[in-house]
């Protein structure tokens, strides 16, 4: 395995919507080439946390942060930092797949466009790999000038993973990805995140404790807007520190 | 009675009332093709149509509607040109550009704007823009510039262009189609900015996340997904906007200038269908031949907002379905 | 591969913000347009304002004209846009709201409701002088009312139509289903539940539309200009057969016709102004409503 090190250093970090305080001094350390859950009730703070690191929460009005949120030891919300560049390497799928409204192609080949890349077969080749990495190829490659929106629910999220890979981004938030999708589709895409952990490092929300079990390294449980414990996965599940995380993924409570 | 009779009564009372609007339609278009048949049959259409000479009260008359055709093209193109930008520019920053408040603001004024009689536009556009386009305007263009592009020197600007100044930049007369477009202009913009508006807000809000978390900034994400996601609403704004002007009766009544003669440039003057309609009506004897051919003008204003409100219902109709073909 | 622009930099090197002239270029450019029609508005209604206070008294809305309309007030015409707005609004009330009672509560997918929504899209986009022809050509001539206060309120009812239908079907298809059902589970029949719950909690939404709808009646021209407008009348017609003064007509005559549309100026700033203010108070108020009622809607 790639050797880690802290990719995205929390610290001290709040969040709040108008005077409603969501994210309550978590501090945790994402670690590269890694997965990472984040599990937690409805409600704690999950996707919150998850939007503020690449600063989708931006696009909220009401919301403001405070702490530090370190992202290769520059701190994102700094006024000088490059918003654009950081999402361009820090990725985000949504719970509802949500491509465009445009071809397949279109779709992926949207970034890049966006980065400047204007040569047909530079795009060519960029929309093939990323699709082959999505595992999307197979199934698409003679429907490329379809419509995004003709796909299946399970294709459709792989064609925002393609879309968000085609950037090379070097971190992927993964809000509760599987939570539309039926079952093979959503065993498809577990695989296909751990085929992705070797190249990409992988923060994903998720109400499915099987699925945090099954596919994570480490895994943060979350309460009411603090990170309640934060650890090894075997270590959280098997053997939780915290009397809270305990009553949580034995679902005694949620 | 029982129950069950009472409420099928009303229940047919009901339906019929709602028949109205179509009776009331298909009233509007027999009474107004009844009354503009016979100078279409008397005249023949394609003589009435194309014809370039208005003189309904010559002896005898003339009834050729090109002019008045030409008036209402000429007026629409040059508002079009000012009212589409403007309108669709006023949606895009309402819906997409501007703050909560600025929008809570701008929203009811933008209708209080379209509900603005048209008469005190026309007004307006008589007592304001007209004297200040030929009284302030024409004197810089036509006199002061030619001049000043003399006294360069250089080659075409000194001459063809101070000469094309000196011809073309003299304003006879401010009540024209440029004034009269502007004041269009003023009465189009609300009509296309709420349909558009409307249309961009609709965009889902999805879509605009997964731009953003693409490093897309606002700009481009805009012009890239928000604008191709309304594209059809836009168009029916931009239609809907188009039948507005072409309908728009007092400000062309009061400022276009009223001759009836094919428009050639920005600064003459034109009789547009609505402005000959209200402005002879009135002296037109009932049953005249003068009326019928005036009905002829009110029947080929009716059958093109009539095709425009067809199309546009068609997209609308069409770009519903496509979201609801969308499966999440 | 081909790279991406800052790919292979380090993020440390890369984050720096970069000057965005682009998009700084297009927004500004979008904020100015934005706020044209701002202006626009404000620039009018400050002529209009401006000049209109300077003859604006207390005689000048309560007295007729005198001296062939060259001095005096304009009390008449103020009567005669009140009188042809209210006959207007109590044709059309009743009508528009059963039509989008059958729209919401009645009609079933089908042709029928397809051509009445047709039909009601299309009578939107008549241009206003049309339904004056129509005007002229059915309720003065044909059915003999004459250039009347009938017959311009009746050219205004069918124009103004399209939009209290919509305003109210709007108001009506807002009431939650769960009122209905309560209703209906009482064991009320569907137009006891229709009159006595469902047109109740829609009320405030159809006055609203209403009141919107009145201001944009009182200020067109074209359709009352050969069906009800008088170029002058003395006083406040006795029956609705006679013709009426009204306000945007005034203005359009004073300001184009005869021999003293230079004397009668201060007249025809008045009038707009008095005009504007009666648009501008019941849009005002329309806007209000509407803001009050999305504030209270606790369902
Ligand atoms: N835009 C917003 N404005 C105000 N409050 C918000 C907003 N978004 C979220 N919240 C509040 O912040 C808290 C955390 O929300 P968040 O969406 O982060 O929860 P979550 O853990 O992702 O829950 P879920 O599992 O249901 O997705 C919730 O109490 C929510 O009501
Ligand atoms: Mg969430």
């Amino acid at each position: 395995m790639v050797e880690e090190k802290n990719i995205f250093e929390i610290k001290n970090f709040n969040v709040w919507y108008g005077d409603f305080q969501a994210v309550k001094d978590v501090n945790l350390n994402i670690s590269s080439n890694r997965i990472t859950a984040i599990i937690g009730p409805s409600g704690c703070g999950k996707s919150t946390l998850l939007r503020a690191m690449n600063r989708m929460n931006d696009l909220i009005t009401s919301s403001r942060t405070s702490g530090q949120m370190l992202f290769h030891n520059i701190d994102i919300y700094d006024k000088n930092t490059d918003v654009i560049e950081l999402r361009r390497r820090v990725g985000m799928v949504f719970q509802k797949p949500n491509p465009f409204p445009s071809s397949v192609y279109e779709n992926v080949a949207y970034g890049p466009k966006l980065r400047g890349i204007k040569k047909k077969s530079a795009l060519d080749e960029i929309v093939e790999q990323a699709l082959i990495k999505a595992d999307l190829w197979k199934e698409v490659k003679d429907k490329l000038n379809d419509s995004g929106l003709s796909l299946s629910g399970g294709q459709m999220q792989r064609l925002c993973i393609a879309r968000s890979l085609a950037q090379q981004p070097e971190v992927i938030l993964f809000d509760e990805p599987t939570s539309a999708l039926d079952p093979i589709s959503t065993a498809h895409i577990e695989n296909l995140l751990q085929e992705l952990q070797k190249t990409v490092t992988i923060v994903i929300v998720t109400h499915n404790m099987q699925q945090a079990a099954r596919i994570s390294h480490y895994t943060a449980f979350m309460y009411l807007g603090e990170l309640i414990e934060f650890g090894n996965t075997d270590t959280i599940f098997v053997n939780p520190a915290n009397k809270l995380t305990e009553e949580y993924i034995t679902g005694r409570f949620g | 009675m029982k129950w069950q009779t009472k409420e099928r009564l009303v229940e047919i009372s009901v339906s019929s009332i709602g028949l109205l609007s179509v009776i009331v339609l298909l009233l509007i278009g027999f009474f107004l093709f009844k009354e503009a048949f016979y100078i279409f049959y008397k005249e023949g259409v394609i003589r009435v149509i194309f014809g370039s000479q208005w003189y309904p009260t010559h002896e005898p008359p003339d009834f050729g509607m090109f002019p008045l055709i030409a008036g209402t093209i000429a007026v629409t193109l040059l508002t079009s040109i000012m009212a589409i930008p403007l309108g669709l520019g006023t949606a895009i920053y309402i819906a997409e550009v501007a703050n909560h408040k600025v929008k809570e603001f701008l929203k009811p004024l933008i209708e209080m704007l379209a509900s603005f009689p048209s008469v005190v536009l026309g007004f307006f556009g008589m007592v304001i823009i007209a004297p200040i386009l030929s009284n302030w305007l024409s004197p810089i263009l036509s006199e002061k510039l030619p001049e000043m592009l003399r006294n360069t020197n250089l080659p075409f600007i000194s001459t063809t262009l101070a000469d094309f100044c000196y011809d073309k930049l003299f304003i006879a007369s401010g009540l024209n189609i440029t004034t009269a477009s502007l004041m269009l202009t003023v009465r189009a913009i609300p009509v296309i900015a709420s349909i558009a508006e409307d249309a961009l807000t609709a965009v889902p809000r999805t879509y605009r996340e997964a731009s953003y978390s693409l490093g897309a900034d606002k700009w481009h994400t805009i012009w890239k997904v928000v604008i191709p996601a309304s594209v059809s609403g836009l168009s029916v704004a931009v239609i809907l906007g188009i039948g507005t002007i072409i309908g728009e009766t007092m400000i062309v009544l009061m400022v276009a200038g009223g001759a009836a003669v094919v428009p050639h440039w920005i600064f003459d003057a034109a009789r547009p269908m609505p402005a000959a309609i209200a402005a002879e009506m009135a002296e037109a004897p009932y049953k005249s031949l003068h009326y019928h051919a005036l009905f002829g003008v009110g029947a080929i204003l009716f059958l093109i907002t009539f095709v425009l409100s067809m199309i546009s219902d068609f997209i609308s109709r069409k770009y519903r379905s496509v979201r609801i073909g969308e499966k999440v | 591969m081909h790279t991406i622009e800052n790919m292979n930099k380090p993020f440390e090197l890369a984050c720096k913000r970069k000057l965005n002239i682009k998009q700084g270029f297009f927004l500004s450019l979008i904020r100015t347009l934005g706020f044209s029609g701002a202006i626009t508005l404000f620039l009018i209604l400050s002529f209009v304002f401006y000049n209109g206070f300077q003859v604006l008294s207390w005689e000048f809305i309560t007295e007729p004209p005198i001296d062939a309309m060259t001095k005096g007030g304009i009390f008449p015409v103020i009567m005669g846009t009140i009188l042809l707005t209210i006959l207007c609004m109590v044709l059309v009330i009743p009508v528009g709201v059963i039509t989008a009672i059958f729209l919401a509560e009645y009609s079933k997918p089908g042709v029928m409701l397809k051509s009445v929504m047709m039909s009601i899209y299309t009578l939107a986009g008549v241009p206003s002088v049309v339904f004056g022809l129509f005007g002229l050509g059915v309720f003065v001539v044909m059915l003999n009312f004459g250039t009347s206060l009938l017959a311009g309120s009746m050219t205004l009812a069918i124009m103004i139509l399209p939009y209290i239908i919509s305003t109210s079907e709007e108001a009506l298809k807002a009431v939650p289903y769960s009122f209905k059902e309560a209703s209906l589970a009482c064991g009320a029949t569907k137009w006891q539940t229709i009159w006595k719950v469902v047109l109740p909690t829609a009320m405030p939404g159809i006055l609203t539309g209403a009141i919107l709808g009145t201001a944009k009646v009182s200020g067109e021209t074209a359709p009352i200009m050969f069906t009800a407008a008088a170029f002058f009348s003395p006083g406040v017609p006795r029956s609705v057969f006679e013709p009426v003064m009204a306000l945007p007509y005034h203005i359009y005559v004073l300001a184009t016709a005869g021999t003293h549309i230079e004397e009668t100026r201060p007249i025809q700033y008045g009038t707009a102004l008095v005009l504007i203010v009666i648009v501008l108070a019941m849009n005002l108020l329309g806007i209000i409503l509407r803001l009050k009622q999305r504030k209270k809607r606790a369902w």
